[in-house]
């Protein structure tokens, strides 16, 4: 068993010493050769590193919402019914955030929540196109994030539609470079609030939309104040716990049916997604954009695999004689085959690590755009798929090599 | 004692294109253990196939071809490659060394294919190399050897695994004189030492080493007979 053991082993030893002193001694088109495996590889490791990217841009945004939080919403997330009836559903009402307020037992928490366009002044410093959003006092609890200094609105300046107002980091930075912008007075649009609390910086939803140039301000007030704003509000009801989300959703189904008058027939003219409709329907695109990418890029892969396989032919022709000398003192078949199967994956091997090691500084400039890093298991892949598609490619001319008549191949000149 | 290689009746076809070459036409020889036997022909006499088929790199159309009591005129691919390893050292005309190794790899290489560990064959190797003279240039690659060494190495390979035969083909072709006459010095001294040998030549004076001569003509065996001074001087020489 040992002795079969270290035959193979000596074997393979035996292959890789050949394949080194080939690719040594052909080092000009080994290096040509090999460029197509190392564009191939380049090309697959950076697409994996964009996608990657793509995912975490995706996960770091839909952190924003929370996995226990239900958005009732007149539009559903994913989209799939017609267009038409869904602009034409009524809007959701303040009152229908309290009824989930009065009625449900399983939230947790509940907020109003109604956005507007302004622009933000305090002194002559000027936010343009800010967003005011209008809430009630449990907004934090629903939404993922915190306070970085000052308070939110209470619950009495809430119902009491005080002018009062939490700003995101941007508004902070824009309008008070070098103030503390706790106790001043903003205007947004053309009314003044008092600054009480600032939030922690969010960044940017899916990369398109910041989160950070936000007024917070007391539902009620957002009514009296920005009255030219039609149009309904969103209710964003946290869970009591992940467990009976299923639960929660049906509960509010059933409190909001009732709230706005829904015959038993009817379907229900709200939509109430969740933070899952999102990773599913993301998933569903990342997976095409991967599959495509991916596929190209393997394209690359292909054809460097197809220089390959030629040069393979080349050195096995070449080496003719040599294969009919090593056949005559004994090497069978599979020796053969496996010596020129480890030429070809040593080759493309050689390929995928100088491929990974170009595109290591290239996945750092794609950081600065897409903030991501080269995954491990994308190198790791990329290593095996070289040494795959040096042993595919090398297969057939390894195979021919096995085949050749010993009589025939010490003839050759 | 049983012969060391037993032919009856071998024939070989080959198709070339439409047409059939019958290489060989019914050869029926027997070659004893230590002797030293010269084929000899014209080409296209068909000695170059009657020393295919003796080394085990071609297969008979019909016939029975025992080596070593084992009948190898069936075998496949794979068996007649251990039945080389084992039981054939060949020396080729044009040495057919590998040019990237060095000499102990070249020597080693047939006990790689045996499955010899790597200190066993190291040390086999080496004792091969010496018996041939070489024993200083092991880290020699082929091109810096000159052509009589590189048959050495050649001779050394062949030796290396212990073989029931040498099979030599023309090994002085592409030596000059000086050098053929010590290659052929060496295997005169291989056969004292007990080896079987077979050395394929058309070369009267190199045939004259060997103690039976064995002609083939269009595929057969036209001549077979001992080379008779030459076993009278060994015999006086053995008598001295």
């Amino acid at each position: 068993m040992s002795s079969t053991l270290r035959f193979y082993l000596d074997e393979i030893r035996e292959g890789l010493a050949i394949s080194f002193r080939a690719i040594a001694s052909n080092k000009m088109r080994s290096a040509l050769t090999t460029l197509g495996i190392i564009i191939g590889i380049v090309s697959v490791t950076l697409m994996g590193t964009a996608i990657e990217g793509l995912n975490r841009a995706f996960n770091k945004s839909i952190a924003a919402l929370g996995s226990d939080v239900l958005y009732v919403q007149k539009w559903p997330w994913g989209g799939g019914q017609d267009w038409w009836t869904i602009r034409n559903r009524r809007d959701i009402r303040i009152e229908q955030a309290k009824a989930i307020e009065r009625q449900s037992e399983l939230a947790s928490s509940v907020s109003p929540i109604i956005g507007t366009i302004a622009n933000m002044h305090y002194n002559r410093r000027v936010l343009e196109n800010g967003v005011v959003v209008g809430t009630g006092a449990e907004f934090l609890q629903t939404s993922a994030v915190n306070i970085a200094y000052g308070r939110f609105f209470t619950e009495g300046e809430a119902d009491g539609g005080r002018p009062v107002c939490v700003i995101g980091t941007d508004i902070s930075e824009n309008l008070f470079p070098n103030e503390n912008p706790l106790g001043k007075v903003i205007k947004v649009g053309t009314n003044a609030f008092r600054v009480i609390g600032v939030l922690e910086k969010q960044g940017n939803f899916l990369g398109m939309q910041s989160l950070d140039d936000r007024v917070y301000v007391p539902i009620n007030r957002f009514f009296k104040e920005f009255i030219s704003f039609r149009g309904g509000i969103d209710i964003w009801v946290k869970a009591s716990s992940r467990e009976n989300m299923d639960e929660t959703k049906e509960e509010i189904r059933g409190i909001m049916r009732k709230a706005r008058h829904l015959a038993p027939a009817q379907a229900d003219d709200f939509a109430i997604n969740q933070q899952d409709m999102l990773i599913q329907t993301f998933n569903a695109i990342g997976s095409v954009i991967a599959a495509v990418g991916l596929l190209i890029t393997g394209l690359a892969l292909f054809v460097g695999g197809i220089g390959i396989m030629n040069i393979m032919f080349v050195s096995v022709t070449e080496r003719t004689r040599e294969i009919g000398v090593r056949k005559a003192i004994g090497a069978p078949r599979r020796t053969i085959l496996l010596q020129f199967l480890l030429e070809s994956a040593a080759l493309c091997l050689l390929g995928g690590i100088i491929g990974v090691i170009i595109a290591f500084p290239l996945s750092l400039i794609i950081d600065q755009v897409l903030p991501t890093a080269m995954p491990i298991s994308v190198v790791a892949v990329a290593l095996l798929v070289s040494i795959f598609v040096g042993v595919v490619s090398g297969l057939l001319p390894a195979y021919r090599a096995s085949r050749l008549d010993p009589v025939e191949a010490l003839r050759y000149e | 004692m049983a012969p060391i290689i037993k032919l009856q009746n071998i024939t070989k076809v080959y198709q070339m294109g439409a047409e059939e070459v019958h290489a060989l036409r019914g050869v029926t020889v027997e070659i004893q253990k230590n002797e030293y036997v010269a084929i000899m022909g014209p080409s296209g006499s068909g000695k170059s196939t009657l020393m295919n088929v003796i080394g085990c790199l071609d297969t008979p159309t019909s016939g029975l071809y025992e080596l070593n009591a084992t009948n190898v005129s069936d075998m496949n691919d794979n068996q007649l490659a251990k039945i080389r390893n084992k039981e054939i050292g060949f020396v080729f005309q044009t040495f057919n060394l590998l040019a990237r190794s060095d000499v102990l790899h070249n020597v080693e290489l047939p006990l790689i294919y045996g499955g010899v560990g790597s200190v066993e064959r190291k040390q086999l190797a080496r004792d091969a190399i010496t018996r041939v003279g070489l024993g200083d240039r092991l880290h020699h690659k082929p091109n810096e050897l000159s052509g009589g060494q590189r048959q050495r190495v050649a001779v050394a390979r062949a030796l290396v695994t212990n073989p029931s035969i040498l099979l030599a083909d023309e090994p002085t072709g592409n030596l000059d004189s000086k050098t053929g006459i010590e290659i052929m010095a060496l295997f005169d001294t291989l056969h004292r030492e007990g080896n079987t040998i077979i050395l394929v030549t058309h070369e009267e004076d190199i045939a004259a080493h060997a103690h039976r001569k064995i002609r083939i003509r269009d595929g057969k065996v036209e001549h077979d007979e001992l080379n008779r001074q030459r076993t009278i001087a060994e015999g006086s020489v053995a008598a001295a």
